[in-house]
Formats: structure tokens, C-alpha cells, sequence
């Protein structure tokens, strides 16, 4: 029996292997436009992935780590791309990636949960919305392009809203339902035994459900899954995908080369199994928050303010480019003495790409999106 | 103070969907010993000794031929063997899936869950495991056989029907221990062929040092030694007998307990500067007797009781009370069940205990109208994967009881996953918000109630309240 895309996804029936997808036989879409919104769960380090190199501050502060991208693509005279992303760097030849730096939401603390909690939602302050951006984004769109999907095994928030959305959550690609950690976060914050005991678990967790695992494969297989799930000409429009692992408080330098091999291939895989389709396809890769500038004591980065945004896809308005307000590394520019300084807001990054992507009115997309902005 | 949640789960094993309020939390316990039914029919329909024993001697059986064979079989056969081997081992093994879930199944059940509790209390005090390949077949049945029916009864006669089960000689080698002056060694030892079977003292140890009298607690070696003499000759019919085999009475079942005189080491035997010189069978059982009632004894399993009810530090007054009930009524187990509901301690809502991976599990499916697993469930594999496999902890000394025992960051995400997938089986069909105040009763604090309240789907409250900090303890 061979089940139409759609009733896998409704059914909620999980496939034994992500990769046994694409053996479906569909055809492709006509035009439509397409999102993916990736989300970096756990503050990815914005410095180590676009690696400010021409900036004089940055080899004292970053020491032993500074040529963590040794051999990365040179994107122009200030940046770096680490040199795990080389599809990545080849789109950006292509003026098919755009990295947006030194952008931060609203959000000021450090907080994992309240960060993408800002993120997701897009309100002013943690927990101030119950909607997401996407879900928001969907009220937008034409009928035919609302169809909305996260490869998670529950709605995650950025997607929900008065739209109906689906989820997916194949068995191999362990996720944690990040509401539900979120919510217990909460639960426990006041108990002297759960407390502790939760949070390294949380954070077990976020390390066992990366996508750099298997030299990267297990992002090329998400990748590929979900192409497979946006391909069909029924199949979803928008989509999110998570990954998790990116809070590198020690061993950063295998990490982060081992994370962003698995966003490299899962990138790739997404636009390969596009096929045609990539030209109208936005991806958007974003954070919570990025990483402190200087190197801790175990060779990792603690939690910071500023990172790195990514705009991939066939039809950006600005391929090729690294845009930022370049705030410097030097102690005295940095926010709060210790990370990298935010001198433009992600929301406005986020809305103006989506804007231009379905040729809104960036004003409309603003309002909707970040309505407390 | 939180009464009906501490009687529902900390005396029990949570309240069931169905139970009325707990409006006498004290009479509400005291009646259940009472009604306490040692055999519910899905235990009583699991297979017995004979059956399971059965499967082991077929598996015995089968090995034997095997290597008999071995230089006459073709390759054919040869690679049919692990196969064959897999087959009749997982025989045995069928009878620990299905006692597993005839378990989990009486306990969500049970309309007597303080006295279910103490089945299970007892049943770790004189741990079995069944990582021992010869117990895991008679796990299940010794549970059901050798403490179910003796919780009601005297410390000592529990003592004793869990020393003389199967499981209990096989686990702690007894046997295989003979008396290294028992007519059948000095008789394999004049023929000089081979050197004389002898002595195992494992069972005399761990019952001195752990069921009876507690560790360090002033018997010796030459104490340990004797009282191993004394038990020698129990041992268990058709099974694990090796030289000994053909000395079995010809009308003993596989299984079976029995006492081989042959094996047995003969004379006194001075145990805690006391003399025992009975005959037979009658000499260890003596020896066990005095052990069960013990002031040392009454000591050790008062402290083991009030910790079960009351925390890692079990408070002195609770335990010397115990104790001394233990004394005056000669280890009377009821009587030390009600002075623990009648004593102030065991009410304290500190300190907690953290519900173990089973006591959590069976106070979640206790609180559920709708089936939380398939049929199909493998219970035994899925108590495996908490950390708790059923009657295997590893050591005769049971799983320890304290809340680092089982308040680990892996276990309790373990958990929460679960809950979320049982969350995701009941999905809407059944309201976090109208089982909390159930479930959690008069512990159910206003943070929790609104945290559940503000779950974003059916499934999502439900697993907030299984995961919630009062539920994880007891």
C-alpha cells in the first residue's frame, strides 16, 4: 500500500528510515514559493561560523581558536566562513547565500528557553506571545502556500498560530519537544533536586540530537527528508526544521566543525532535492543568541548576545554579501565588555528577507510578524 | 500537610482514577491489611515451579545432546544449534516477560495498594537477580510464591520460605554447596579421583549480613561458616545439583526443594556462641529461627522499614519504636505495618522520597482510565530501559532506597519521554486539568495546577503532571 504524502503526514506514521522518502515517486511543483526556517538551538557562535578575521581584536580575544576557519572561503576583506560550509561557501559564489552579522533579537539575558522562546514568537519579552512568526507569516500568504510543517514531534512555537500546521518526527532523528523541556525548565526552576538534575539533562539531550553527527550524514538525511516532505505539489510550503547542540561551552572546535558540516550537508541536500524548486525557495537560518567573544577556560565560548543570521536560496535580494554594521571586538565595543555588540535586529533581517521573498509589503510583514516591535 | 497524597503513594502506589477520596487516610491503610489478597487471579494463573522447571531441565537436555552429538552432526545442523539454544533459552525467559507484566498488571489493579507496596518491599529485601541465567525463569515465581504468601505472617516464616526457594538456592549457590564431611564428599574424596565437593557459604552470608541480622553487626567468620554447614543439603531437585544429581529421591520433581542428607555436613554447629545440634533439615532451620528474631534483626529491618517510608535518614524514634515492636511480638509483620501508620514520622512531608522508576510507572498507569500501552507492550523490556529491570538488580543486596538512587538526570528525562509518549497515546481522552487535583490531591500546589492549566494541548498536561516535582516523589 502506498500512502499519499499527505496521509503520512496527518496520520502521524513514522517512517523506520528518513533516507527511504525519496523513493516516492512525485511529481515536482509548479512555482510556488517555498520557506525554511532552521533554527540553531543552544546559541550558535555567529564568530566561529562568519569569522570576523580582519578585524584586529579578533585573534587576541579568540587566542588558540582563532583559525577555526583556517581554510574557510574567504567571503570579502573582514569575514571568514568556517571551513566545514563549503556547499554553503559555493552558494555564496553563486549569490545564493547572504550572512547577515552582528544581529540580535530583542532579547538581552542569556537564557536558552526565554532566547528562542523571543525567537520563536517574536515578541517583545519572553513568554509574551503564544503565536510564532511563521504561524503569523501564514495568515499572510495564498491559500496554496500556507501549508506548514516542522520536522518535530510537537508544533514548535515560531509555527503556531490560527493556521493549521503539521508535524513530522521520523524515528531516526531523535528531537526533543522543546516546549514541553521548556515548560518543565519552568516547572523546576525552585527545586533544589530537579533543578540541576534537569538541566544537565537538557543539555545531554541537546548534544544527542545534533545534526553533525555521523560526519555530517545525519544532517544530509534531514536535509533530504525534508526536500522529500516540500517537493510534491501537495506537500508543505513552509517549513521548519531544529537542530540542536550548538552550546559550545568547552571542546568547540570539533563541535562546531562537526555541527556545521551537518548544516553544510543538510543545506545541500535541501537544495539538491528541491531541484527546480530552489529558485523560489528562502531558507533561514537563525539563534537565539550568539557567544562571548573571548575564549573560556575549556576551550569553548559561554553564552553571549550577537550571531550570525543566514539567508540561503535561489532568489536573494542581497546574495554574496556579509551586511554588517560592524561593531568591532575590542573590549570597549563590546556589549557588556565580554560578547559581541547587536547593531541590527534579526527581526527587521527576518521580515525584510520574507518581504522580499513573497513580495509583501515589508511594512505589513513587520507588523505581523514582530507586532510588539 | 499533603495526608491523602502521602497515603495514596507514599504507603501505596498512587491513586487510581476510580478510588474515592481518601477521606481516612489512617483507617484507609489499616483496613487493606486486612483485605490483602496474596494470590489475584492474574498471578494464580501464571505458570508454576514444575512448569518453569521444566523449561530449564528441556533447556539442560538440549545442550547436552548437543555437545554429545557435536562430532557427528553435518554443518547443517551444527548452524542450526544457536538457534535451537535461542529457542529453548527463550523459553525461560517467556516465563520472566509474563511474570513482568502479570506484575505490573496487579499493581495498577490492586485494590490493596499498601500491602502491593510491601510484596514489593519484601521481594527487594531478599533480592534475587535475575541476571543469573538460572534464576530468571523463577523470578517472577518467587515473588509470588515465596513472599506474597508470608507478608501477613512472622518474620521468620517469610525469612524461611525465601531461603528454601529455588530461585534463592540457585542465586546464592547453595546448591551446589555440600558439607566438606557429608558422606557423599568423604566418599568422593577416599575414591581420590577427583578433588571433594565442598562448602559455598554465599547463603549464609548474605542472610546473616543482609535479611537478617545486618552487616557489621558482631558474627564472625567461624559464625558464617558454621551456619553454611548447617544449611547444607537443601538444595533444589533436577537443577544445578551437578555430581550430586543421582543422590535426588527418586519421586522429587524437578524444582522442587529438597534435602539431601547425604550432602549434609554432620554434627553441631555453634552459631552466635549458641549449639545447634538438631538433625537434618531441622538444624539450619533452627539457625534461621533464631537469626529472624534477633535484636539485631529487629534492628536492621526497622531501619530498612522507616526508610522505605520516610527518607534517606530514617529518624531515630521511628526505628527504635519498630524495633521494639519487632521484639515484643517476635517479628509479627502486621503489627510493624500498623505502627508505622500510626507513627507521626512517615506523615512528615520532608523529607521525600523520589518514586522509584517502578513506583513511578504504576502510580502513572494507576491514575489513567485508558490503556497507556499496547497489548504488546514488552513490560519487562520497558522497566530495562528505566533502569529498573524487574527482579535484577544486580546484587542480593536489592536496589538500594534512597533518593539518589533514582533521581538521576537521564533517568528523569527517560521519564519525562515516557510520559509525553503515554501523554501521546491518551491524547485529549483524558483532562490533566481534572486529574491533577485526583491525582495529586491535597499535595497539588497552585504553581502546578496552573502550569498545567496552561499546556498548550491535552497531551502536553498530562505529561506536565506526570513529570510534575510532586508526582516524581513519594
Amino acid at each position: 500500500m502506498i500512502l499519499s504524502r499527505r496521509s503520512i503526514i496527518l496520520s502521524g506514521i513514522t517512517v523506520a528510515a528518513a533516507g527511504a522518502l525519496p523513493g516516492f515517486a512525485y511529481a515536482a511543483a509548479g512555482t510556488p514559493k517555498r520557506l525554511v526556517f532552521i533554527i540553531q538551538r543552544g546559541a550558535a557562535d555567529g564568530l566561529g561560523i562568519v569569522a570576523p578575521t580582519g578585524d584586529p581584536a579578533f585573534a587576541a580575544a579568540r587566542r588558540a581558536m582563532a583559525d577555526e576557519t583556517a581554510g574557510g572561503a574567504k567571503l570579502d576583506g573582514m569575514f571568514t566562513l568556517h571551513p566545514a560550509m563549503a556547499a554553503t561557501a559555493g552558494l555564496y559564489i553563486g549569490k545564493q547565500a547572504h550572512f547577515a552579522h552582528a544581529v540580535a533579537t530583542a532579547y538581552r539575558d542569556r537564557s536558552h528557553f526565554d532566547g528562542q522562546n523571543m525567537l520563536e514568537g517574536g515578541g517583545s519579552r519572553p513568554y509574551g506571545r503564544d503565536t510564532g512568526w511563521v504561524g503569523r507569516l501564514l495568515t499572510l500568504l495564498p491559500a496554496a502556500e500556507r501549508d506548514a510543517i516542522a520536522i518535530a514531534p510537537a508544533v514548535p512555537l515560531a509555527l503556531r498560530g490560527t493556521v493549521q500546521v503539521g508535524t513530522y518526527a521520523p524515528s531516526r532523528l531523535p528531537q526533543a519537544d522543546a516546549d514541553l523541556i521548556a515548560r518543565l525548565t519552568a516547572m523546576y526552576a525552585d527545586d533544589p533536586l530537579l533543578h540541576p538534575l534537569w538541566g544537565s539533562a537538557v543539555k545531554t539531550q541537546e548534544l544527542a540530537s545534533d545534526i553533525g553527527g555521523d560526519n555530517g550524514r545525519n544532517g544530509a538525511e534531514l536535509g533530504k527528508l525534508a526536500a522529500s516532505l516540500m517537493v510534491p505539489t501537495d506537500g508543505a510550503r513552509v517549513m521548519m526544521v531544529e537542530t540542536g547542540g550548538w552550546d559550545t561551552h568547552s571542546g568547540q572546535r570539533g563541535r562546531l566543525a562537526a555541527q556545521l558540516r551537518g548544516l553544510d550537508q543538510l543545506i545541500s541536500a535541501l537544495q539538491t532535492g528541491l531541484g527546480p524548486a530552489w529558485t523560489d525557495t528562502l531558507v533561514l537560518v537563525a539563534t537565539e543568541f550568539g557567544r562571548t567573544v573571548e575564549v573560556n577556560g575549556t576551550g569553548g565560548t559561554d553564552h553571549g548576545t550577537a550571531s550570525t543570521a543566514m539567508l540561503l536560496g535561489g532568489g536573494l535580494e542581497a546574495g554574496g554579501k556579509v551586511s554588517a554594521d560592524w561593531p568591532g571586538l575590542s573590549p570597549t565595543a563590546r556589549y557588556e565588555g565580554r560578547d559581541l555588540k547587536p547593531t541590527r535586529n534579526l527581526e527587521s533581517v527576518i521580515a525584510t528577507a520574507v518581504a522580499h521573498h513573497y513580495a509583501l509589503d515589508p511594512k505589513r510583514v513587520m507588523a505581523t510578524l514582530y507586532p510588539d516591535a | 500537610m499533603a495526608v491523602q497524597y502521602l497515603a495514596a503513594n507514599r504507603f501505596g502506589l498512587g491513586r487510581r482514577f476510580d478510588d474515592p477520596v481518601i477521606d481516612d487516610p489512617k483507617g484507609w491503610l489499616t483496613r487493606q491489611l486486612g483485605d490483602y489478597d496474596p494470590a489475584p487471579a492474574i498471578i494464580a494463573a501464571l505458570a508454576g515451579r514444575e512448569a518453569i522447571a521444566a523449561a530449564y531441565v528441556e533447556y539442560q537436555d538440549e545442550r547436552r545432546t548437543m555437545r554429545r552429538e557435536a562430532a557427528a552432526m553435518s554443518d547443517e545442523e551444527k548452524a542450526m544449534e544457536p538457534e535451537m539454544r535461542r529457542l529453548s533459552r527463550s523459553a525461560i525467559r517467556r516465563h520472566y516477560v509474563d511474570a513482568s507484566a502479570a506484575r505490573l498488571s496487579a499493581a495498577v489493579a490492586t485494590p490493596t495498594p499498601f500491602p502491593e507496596r510491601l510484596v514489593h518491599f519484601w521481594a527487594n529485601h531478599f533480592a534475587v537477580s535475575a541476571d543469573k541465567q538460572t534464576v530468571i525463569g523463577f523470578a517472577g515465581n518467587y515473588e509470588n510464591e515465596a513472599i506474597r504468601p508470608h507478608i501477613m505472617g512472622k518474620f521468620s516464616d517469610l525469612l524461611v520460605a525465601a531461603v528454601r526457594h529455588p530461585a534463592m538456592l540457585l542465586y546464592l549457590d547453595q546448591a551446589q554447596s555440600f558439607g566438606p564431611d557429608s558422606p557423599f564428599a568423604t566418599r568422593v574424596r577416599n575414591r581420590g579421583k577427583r578433588q571433594a565437593p565442598g562448602l559455598n557459604e554465599n547463603l549464609a552470608r548474605e542472610i546473616m549480613e543482609l535479611h537478617t541480622l545486618g552487616v557489621r553487626t558482631g558474627y564472625t567468620q567461624a559464625d558464617v561458616t558454621s551456619f553454611a554447614k548447617a544449611l547444607t543439603g537443601l538444595t533444589v531437585a533436577g537443577l544445578g545439583l551437578g555430581a550430586g544429581q543421582r543422590l535426588m529421591p527418586a519421586d522429587a520433581r524437578a524444582g522442587a526443594t529438597v534435602f539431601i542428607e547425604r550432602l549434609h555436613e554432620p554434627g553441631a554447629q555453634t552459631i552466635l556462641g549458641r549449639r545447634y545440634d538438631q538433625p537434618g533439615e531441622r538444624q539450619a532451620d533452627a539457625v534461621l529461627r533464631d537469626l529472624a528474631i534477633h535484636p539485631a534483626t529487629a534492628k536492621h529491618i526497622a531501619g530498612k522499614l522507616a526508610r522505605h517510608f520516610t527518607g534517606d535518614t530514617p529518624p531515630a524514634p521511628l526505628v527504635d519504636r519498630l524495633a521494639a515492636d519487632f521484639l515484643k511480638t517476635g517479628g509479627d509483620l502486621p503489627s510493624l505495618y500498623r505502627t508505622l501508620v500510626a507513627s507521626p514520622e512517615p506523615w512528615a512531608t520532608t523529607p521525600t522520597m523520589f518514586k522509584s522508576p517502578w513506583d513511578w510507572t504504576v502510580s502513572m498507569l494507576r491514575a489513567l482510565k485508558v490503556p497507556a500501552f499496547g497489548e504488546k507492550q514488552n513490560i519487562a523490556a520497558m522497566f530495562t530501559q528505566l533502569g529498573q529491570p524487574l527482579w535484577r538488580p544486580g546484587s542480593p543486596a536489592g536496589y538500594d532506597d534512597k533518593v539518589a538512587t533514582w533521581a538521576g538526570s537521564a533517568a528523569l528525562m527517560q521519564r519525562v519521554e515516557l510520559a509525553s509518549r503515554v501523554a501521546g497515546r491518551i491524547g485529549d481522552r483524558a483532562d490533566a486539568r481534572q486529574l491533577a487535583p485526583l491525582v495529586l490531591a491535597d499535595a497539588l500546589t497552585p504553581d502546578t495546577a496552573q502550569a498545567i492549566a496552561g499546556a498548550d494541548s491535552p497531551g502536553q498536561g498530562i505529561a506536565m503532571l506526570f513529570a510534575s516535582p510532586t508526582f516524581l516523589r513519594r
